[in-house]
């Protein structure tokens, strides 16, 4: 735990952390480039989600759909990512006080949970029923959940810039 | 002129009763914005992935006109809920957009954007190999594309600099 905190004393009194922090202009740029590639992730595995429940682009192969539209959400979200560290490495103490901040990081590693455990059994036989118009319950249900855990990782970010005095 | 206008409008405005309560009511921002932001994805998305499809960078195993019948007529209702939440945000802080230059530039990125999209969506409705009948179509289309990723990036910066752009 201590190796934890000095790691992040480490990034935030590094310059980066510091030109971060004072530049006026850096820091909403950042945040442009994160509330862009969000906005991505968040409306590209809707495509895939949608179609888990059966409920848009019933007539393409959900494997298509996957190997279609994740390359995207995969590119998106390492972006994402990458500026998510920029931004919290400038205030890193405050964000992790930050009840909205360690929720947002919760639910995105539940998020990852539920596609590993899609990919990993859902999807298994998805060549038997990928045709179909609606997905066995176990897909569906890992549909289902993307949807709200995406949602929920949203209103949470946004929900931090109205808790903590970010500049 | 227009601006002491817009300033005593923004006065009016934020004494009405429905300002009064977005004010004081601590979550209804918060909450506006992340329905707002939510439907911006949607709308960001399903523009980005015709334009990303056009420069043959996705689904490239199914037609162009097809693509774009699956994701640009969603555009158009979720538009609607971010005009809603869009208005009830002035509503509730009126000076931060009415006398903000940014909003402005996102207004009119945004006209451009949806007239852009608008033309998109009719050309391949009306026929479906518009974008791909010779070479010069075809670049045509993927410099379209690339407008129309950067108009829709604008829209995207423009609406997160607002916030730090407000007058004091």
């Amino acid at each position: 735990m201590l190796q934890l905190q000095e790691l992040i004393s480490y990034f935030e009194d590094s310059g980066l952390a510091d030109s971060i922090r004072e530049n006026d202009v850096l820091f909403p740029l950042i945040e442009s480039v994160h509330v862009l590639s969000i906005c991505l992730v968040a409306g590209s595995i809707l495509v895939v989600d949608l179609r888990l429940l059966g409920l848009a682009s019933i007539h393409r192969p959900v494997g298509r759909i996957i190997s279609g539209i994740l390359p995207l959400t995969w590119s998106a979200f390492a972006v994402a990512v990458a500026s998510g560290s920029l931004l919290f490495i400038s205030n890193a103490s405050k964000y992790l006080d930050n009840g909205y901040f360690v929720a947002k990081i919760c639910l995105i590693c539940v998020a990852g949970l539920n596609m590993a455990i899609f990919h990993g059994f859902s999807a298994r036989d998805l060549l038997r029923w990928e045709n179909n118009k609606a997905p066995p319950l176990p897909s569906r249900l890992a549909g289902g959940l993307s949807v709200l855990l995406w949602v929920s990782v949203i209103a949470c970010g946004r929900w931090i810039g109205f808790t903590m005095q970010v500049r | 002129m227009i601006e002491a206008g817009l300033s005593e409008f923004s006065k009016w405005l934020a004494a009405t009763p429905l300002s009064h309560t977005i004010q004081t009511t601590g979550w209804i921002i918060p909450f506006l914005q992340t329905i707002h932001i939510l439907s911006v994805a949607v709308v960001f998305s399903s523009a980005i992935l015709v334009d990303l499809r056009i420069w043959r960078l996705l689904e490239c195993d199914v037609p162009l006109p097809e693509v774009a019948r699956r994701f640009l007529p969603t555009i158009w209702p979720v538009l609607l809920i971010l005009l809603t939440t869009g208005s009830l945000l002035i509503v509730g802080e009126p000076r931060r957009s009415l006398l903000n230059s940014t909003f402005y530039l996102k207004m009119a990125l945004l006209a451009f954007a949806i007239m852009l999209t608008a033309g998109l969506q009719r050309s391949m409705s009306s026929s479906p190999n518009f974008w791909d009948r010779d070479r010069a179509r075809r670049i045509a289309a993927r410099f379209t594309a690339t407008v129309s990723i950067l108009a829709w990036c604008g829209i995207l910066f423009a609406g997160r600099w607002i916030a730090y752009t407000q007058a004091g």
